[in-house]
């Protein structure tokens, strides 16, 4: 048979395309041995929809919020000065911020409620946007209602921080490590060109913890419990109050609730 | 031959940068190192798999465990006959193999891969001073 | 086909060095950034895309664009635009490659970039994105090169090439309609959710990219034996009279809707745009500029006198191509992220490395499209002469 220059490149294109084509979607190896033998811990928290309440009345009287600086060190959150390179989990907005809606100008809201610093962070939707728009699953919803982020799945697109209705997320704009005055032994930092959040301590919950905030709020002003358990402190919590959500008109069906 | 003179220059500089890679080396040939085990991992004994497994796969069965411990929320792992291990590398496997830049980078130095675990996960205190 | 790149006159090779410059320039500060992170950016936690994605946009409109000879050439058989057709292609490509490039620069984590395809995430829109960029890059390089090489050969173009033709039509239409759902599906961000953002999208790439495709058939006849054809030209002038006034309309019907509804959340961004909120207001003269350059254009696109003066239309075009750049390479993205969700406001404006950055990809696909061009217009002149 006669090949001819141009046949010769077609074919030696092709086996080159199949010859590394083929190893590459071979993507994983299988790993026979740890299969079938992983567990959840038996003191893990069990709920069907986390939710936190958020009693504003005590919040008035903390300047700075104790929970929050708690949660920033423990989740190993970087101090960064220059307010467009930051990186917040809770924090404290006024009024106006966190509920834009309610507080248009020229609103009467009251002296009180104005001066009232509102404690803000991820409200893990029932129908999260992020988890929605993210391209590889790097967010993610779980079975108990949180919304997760795989730090070690996200590429960097910020597709989530376009979405979110809330701005709870945040971009590590450059190596936070630098930023971090006390690193926690116990908890990973992040890194640069991924997106974090608050995640509800998903990882004290599985081991039978409360979220971090919870813990550390002086005024025990931050509730967490399982919204779908009648039984629950948050929900006799929010059957007793009159509770405020944010941005409740977009769907989203934020979990955290605000006693005003 | 049109141009031979170019031609056969050309080859030998080709074959040269080619070939560089092993010349170069020459006489360089490094011995495989072996990783230290800390006096607590010794103690042990055994990993959560055997050591032939571990030596062989533990980039695979850690790859898998982040997608278990971070994914499916499963925080344990029932390892070598039924005893349980946290599934976690910063608070598990670190614990015992404090010493990572004997147990770990001296492997992953010498076969000259960079696993990015490091950039997040905080390595023991201990390994900072062993430079 | 691919030798007539490599010969050709000192002003080809003089333009192949002019692009490349920037690229390496461009590819040592996307070094840079690879290094220090994206703090090298003007992007903020407020405004968290930014020049890159933006220009994206833009381009992906440019590649769209080329449906407006293909169309015609294909579906209506306009024999004026046989000539030109492959230009059309070839433009589409090297717009494609700077989408692909600008999505790449803007990655936070650029070495996982194919995490987007070992996790195939059917409801993410940009999953879709990747698809039909991918696919419509595909199709032109397939269309382009095998009707080029046909014309070469002197022979009909194979069987198969038409329906492959057919596909990329509509095909056109979905890269643009798609990227336009990556912004208007986005619950909390007024400026962008309005079922309008696909067609305003295709309106303006329907005037952008056609004029482009003008300009350069002006250029071709001007540095090379080969013409385009005055009738083709006039036909292009056309096309981009009437989408980019659909373009003006579809803007003034959301200029309607959101300041008749009266609801802040939508009409906090145009204010920022055009007057200024708060005090901020960085972009307003641009939004200005792009608006009176609009006007201008279409006096000048609507009055036949000035319409089929040749050198009036290449004007013309420049202008349109400014105005739609400015609307969505500029304003488009910034606008919709400021105020923020929280009604805050964090002005943006792109860093001296992040805009070197751009200008290396923008050279990047120039420089593809010099290459493209110049196999494209050799084969065309050997035929011709």
């Amino acid at each position: 048979m006669a090949v001819d220059r141009r046949e010769f490149i077609k074919i030696a294109g092709v086996s080159v395309i199949g010859l590394t084509l083929g190893p590459a979607l071979k993507l994983e190896e299988k790993v026979e041995a740890s299969e079938g033998k992983v567990r959840r811990d038996p003191k893990a928290l069990k709920g069907k929809r986390w939710a936190m309440v958020v009693d504003t009345r005590k919040c008035e009287k903390c300047k700075k919020c104790v929970a929050a600086e708690a949660c920033h060190a423990y989740h190993n959150v970087p101090k960064i000065p220059d307010p467009k390179r930051e990186i917040k989990w809770i924090w404290q907005e006024s009024f106006e911020h966190a509920f834009p809606h309610l507080a248009a100008e020229g609103e009467h809201i009251g002296e009180e409620i104005k001066r009232r610093p509102f404690v803000i962070l991820c409200n893990h939707c029932k129908h999260p946007p992020c988890v929605r728009v993210c391209p590889t699953k790097a967010t993610f919803q779980r079975e108990d209602g949180i919304v997760m982020m795989d730090m070690h799945r996200c590429i960097g697109c910020r597709f989530c921080m376009a979405a979110c209705p809330y701005g709870s997320r945040s971009f590590n704009w450059m190596d936070p490590r630098p930023y971090i005055t006390k690193e926690n032994p116990e908890y990973p930092t992040r890194t640069k060109g991924v997106v974090e959040k608050c995640d509800f301590c998903a990882e004290r919950i599985d081991q039978g913890l409360l979220p971090v905030c919870v813990e550390a709020c002086p005024e025990k002003a931050l509730v967490f419990g399982d919204i779908n358990d009648p039984n629950s402190e948050v929900s006799k919590l929010v059957e007793k109050h009159f509770t405020l959500r944010r941005k409740l008109e977009l769907g989203t069906d934020p979990q955290v609730y605000y006693i005003i | 031959m049109y141009d031979g003179g170019k031609i056969i220059t050309g080859l030998i500089i080709g074959v040269i940068l080619l070939s560089f890679p092993f010349w170069y080396n020459l006489g360089k040939a490094a011995k495989f190192p072996e990783p230290k085990l800390t006096p607590k991992a010794k103690q042990a004994g055994q990993c959560v798999e055997t050591k032939v497994y571990m030596k062989a796969h533990h980039m695979q069965l850690l790859n898998k465990w982040r997608d278990d411990v971070v994914r499916k929320g499963y925080r344990l792992y029932v390892g070598l006959n039924g005893k349980m291990f946290k599934m976690s590398l910063q608070n598990e496997c670190l614990k015992c193999h404090s010493n990572k830049q004997e147990f770990c980078d001296k492997c992953h130095n010498f076969v000259d891969v960079k696993p990015y675990c490091w950039e997040c996960h905080i390595e023991p205190k201990e390994a900072k001073g062993g430079k | 086909m691919f030798e007539k790149a490599f010969v050709g006159g000192k002003k080809y090779w003089g333009l192949v060095l002019f692009w490349s410059v920037f690229i390496v320039i461009g590819f040592l500060c996307y070094l840079w950034q690879l290094k220090v992170g994206l703090k090298l950016t003007g992007m903020s936690r407020d405004v968290s895309w930014g020049f890159y994605i933006a220009q994206f946009t833009f381009l992906v409109g440019v590649a769209a664009g080329g449906v407006m000879v293909a169309l015609p050439y294909y579906f209506h058989n306009y024999k004026k635009f046989g000539r030109i057709a492959v230009l059309g292609e070839f433009l589409a490509i090297a717009a494609l490659v700077m989408c692909l490039l600008f999505i790449f620069v803007d990655l936070g984590r650029p070495m996982r970039v194919l995490n987007v395809v070992f996790h195939p995430t059917p409801h993410s829109v940009m999953f879709w994105d990747m698809i039909v960029l991918n696919g419509y890059l595909l199709l032109n390089i397939i269309i382009g090169w095998t009707v080029l090489d046909a014309e070469k050969n002197g022979v009909a173009p194979p069987k198969w090439v038409k329906p492959v033709a057919y596909l990329s039509i509509p095909w056109a239409f979905g890269i643009h309609t798609v990227t336009a759902f990556l912004y208007c599906g986005l619950p909390a961000r007024g400026f962008w959710l309005t079922a309008i953002m696909a067609p305003r999208f295709l309106a303006s790439a329907f005037a952008a990219g056609p004029a482009l495709l003008l300009i350069l058939c002006i250029l071709v006849r001007k540095y090379t034996k080969f013409d385009p054809g005055k009738e083709a030209i006039q036909t292009l002038g056309k096309i981009v009279a009437y989408a980019f006034i659909a373009n003006i309309f579809f803007f003034l019907c959301e200029v309607f809707t959101t300041f008749y509804s009266h609801i802040p959340e939508h009409i906090n961004h145009f204010k920022y745009l055009f007057v200024g909120l708060h005090g901020h207001g960085k972009l307003v003269p641009w939004m200005w500029l792009s608006a009176a350059l609009a006007v201008i254009a279409i006096i000048l696109l609507v009055v036949p006198a000035t319409r089929k003066q040749e050198d009036v239309l290449v004007v013309t075009c420049i202008l349109v191509f400014i105005s739609t750049w400015i609307d969505k390479g500029l304003g488009l993205i910034t606008g919709g992220f400021i105020p923020n969700p929280l009604e805050e406001i964090t002005e943006y404006w792109p860093t001296f490395p992040e805009f070197m950055i751009s200008i290396g990809v923008w050279c990047a696909g120039f420089l593809v499209l010099t290459l493209l061009y110049k196999i494209a217009i050799s084969v065309k002149e050997e035929v011709g002469g």
